[in-house]
């Protein structure tokens, strides 16, 4: 099969209470905790989707980020079958899975026990944009962005899918990131998409460290 | 494209230690599900399949009981083949919803125990038991993780970045998963009944399951055909109502195949009798026209046993092809989904060579997997 030129059409970092869309900040809010900080972009960016607030954290933080990523782009072009989901991170759910099991001590509470999956956030995304194509939820240690370039050009590849959005949501605690990119096979290769490479993902990942 | 082939499995559960053991439970209807009454896991009775005490292999180097079925597991199967595990052009992927979860209700909360129960420190003590070459892939996606494991490694091994996949899954039924179910009102009070009209909810079930892949034609016989994923982008915790995402995962994996649905001559459907899931399922199965073609469910014989079940349902539908043997859906008197479908619930034989595997999962997830047998 012949290889396609994907692209990087779009890029959203939510790392260090600020978040960035293409590489430039379009939000921050230093010093917030973080369910204070996510509730501040909700309002920033004047969202109408009450279900926001029933999220857990790791979903607030894929959710949003993916509504920044699509902002502007025409995604609905393609078939709801054609457009995937590939996410990954390091602590899975743990973050909502400790505060479910305290609520066990007392009445386990079915609201926080469907957040104990970390593909819980690539469903949350899916209702939001009609997205019924391929998903997946990996855990590594660290961001691996040589599997996921590898895995994601794949299903590009054999006509799996058209789109892609990919990427790191993760979350324990106050400690959180998120990278999500959205790849299209047949990708704009306009001047300011990137050639949805290891590389060029490694370096959006690593570009707002610190 | 590369061919994927069945190199070795293993099933690790309450009624068997290896595959062989499980088989012949299996055409003996032989089920692990009993009534449990042990109050550190719930204040109810409750049924699961569960191991014994001293079914646990023995846990040794700091291993907890979730790491030392895997191990355990992947161990079994290795010996079938010869294959040596650090070699580089192996690859490991572990499938698991919950995988150290228990340690939360044994220990403080704390960094240490958090990356006790992180998946990737399970994966890392994994690979350097075996040797394995590189650091394994987790799967953790709801219930399809076993499913979409094997469809990882199906992938890994098509586009040739490995030559042979360990796809190995489990879970272990603790206090947190038990609860959660139990919160939900999803768990039955007596044995499942899948596709039943009284079918009332779940049984929980805790194994260990391998399946060892790879693109070596001496292993020429069963391969992994094709697959996909979909998600139904309607509800966080309740299945389509149409089954119309299933069927997208249906028609994807058999288009890539090279299948048409009058192939499939066997399904081996998710089934786990909780009310919405079977009709999901049920109604998919229909969308695709397969509805004369017989299907069937493991869940009263092993429960849901969540990062296993994929792989566990897989294993027995490669030595179905091998047997031709067709086994019954336990727990299935009256037909309760509210279109008909041909639910097997007799052990019988026939010719089979197309088999479909489904399994669908929380998050909206589901997923297609063709398991097929290459006559010579």
């Amino acid at each position: 099969m012949a290889e396609k030129n994907a692209y990087i059409s779009a890029s959203c970092v939510i790392s260090n209470n600020t978040v960035y869309k293409n590489k430039q900040v379009v939000f921050e809010n230093k010093g917030a905790v973080l369910p204070d900080f996510l509730t501040s972009v909700y309002q920033h960016f004047a969202w109408k989707y009450p279900k926001y607030y029933k999220m857990d954290n790791l979903s607030k933080l894929g959710w949003a980020a993916a509504e920044i990523l699509l902002q502007g782009s025409d995604i609905e072009k393609y078939p709801p079958e054609d457009v995937g989901l590939i996410l990954s991170n390091a602590n899975a759910s743990l973050d909502t899975d400790t505060r479910y099991f305290e609520t066990t001590k007392d009445i386990a509470s079915p609201a926080l026990f469907v957040y104990t999956l970390p593909n819980i956030t690539t469903g949350e995304i899916c209702i939001r944009h009609k997205f019924k194509g391929e998903n997946a939820f990996f855990v590594f240690e660290k961001f691996d962005p040589g599997f996921l370039h590898q895995y994601v050009n794949n299903l590009l590849n054999n006509d799996t899918l058209q789109a892609c959005i990919c990427g790191w949501v993760d979350v324990l605690q106050e400690d959180y990131k998120v990278l999500l990119v959205l790849v299209e096979s047949n990708g704009n290769a306009g001047n300011t998409a990137e050639r949805f490479t290891k590389e060029n993902i490694e370096n959006l990942y690593s570009l707002h460290n610190g | 494209m590369r061919a994927v082939y069945v190199a070795a499995d293993n099933i690790y559960s309450p009624i068997g230690s290896t595959t062989g053991e499980n088989l012949a439970n299996l055409k003996k209807n032989i089920s692990g599900i009993k009534e449990h009454t042990d109050t550190a896991l719930s204040p109810v009775p409750f049924y699961a399949s569960l191991f014994a005490p001293q079914q646990v292999p023995v846990t040794k180097n700091n291993f907890t009981k979730f790491e030392q079925l895997l191990i355990q597991s992947i161990s079994n199967a290795m010996e079938a083949t010869g294959l040596k595990s650090n070699d580089p052009k192996t690859i490991c992927i572990l499938s698991t919803t919950k995988g150290n979860i228990s340690l939360l209700e044994s220990s403080d909360s704390d960094q240490t125990t958090h990356s006790n129960i992180s998946l990737h420190s399970s994966a890392k003590k994994i690979a350097e038991h075996f040797s394995f070459a590189h650091t394994p892939v987790v799967v953790s996606n709801a219930c399809i993780s076993g499913i979409l494991a094997l469809l990882t490694a199906m992938r890994l091994i098509q586009s040739g970045t490995y030559d042979h996949a360990v796809v190995a899954g489990a879970d272990t039924i603790t206090k947190f998963i038990l609860s959660g179910f139990q919160s939900f009102q999803a768990v039955s009070a007596r044995p499942c009944k899948p596709f039943d009209a009284e079918r009332d909810g779940i049984n929980l079930g805790e194994a260990a399951a391998t399946i060892i892949l790879s693109a070596d034609e001496k292993y020429r016989g069963i391969t992994i055909g094709g697959g996909a994923t979909s998600n139904d982008a309607n509800h966080i915790s309740g299945p389509s109502r149409t089954g119309e995402e299933l069927f997208i995962a249906i028609k994807k994996a058999l288009k890539q195949a090279n299948l048409a649905e009058s192939d499939i001559d066997f399904i081996s459907a998710h089934g786990t009798a909780t009310l919405y899931n079977d009709e999901m399922e049920a109604k998919a199965i229909t969308l695709a026209g397969m509805q004369s073609v017989p299907v069937n469910s493991l869940k009263g014989f092993y429960g849901h046993t969540l990062g296993a079940a994929g792989i566990i349902e897989s294993i027995v539908c490669i030595h179905s092809l091998k047997e031709n043997i067709i086994y019954p859906t336990l727990g299935y008197e009256t037909h309760g989904v509210p279109v008909p479908l041909n639910i097997a619930n007799t052990l019988h034989t026939a010719p089979l060579k197309n088999i479909l595997k489904t399994a669908s999962g929380f998050g909206g997830c589901n997923a297609a997997l063709i398991i097929q047998k290459h006559l010579n």
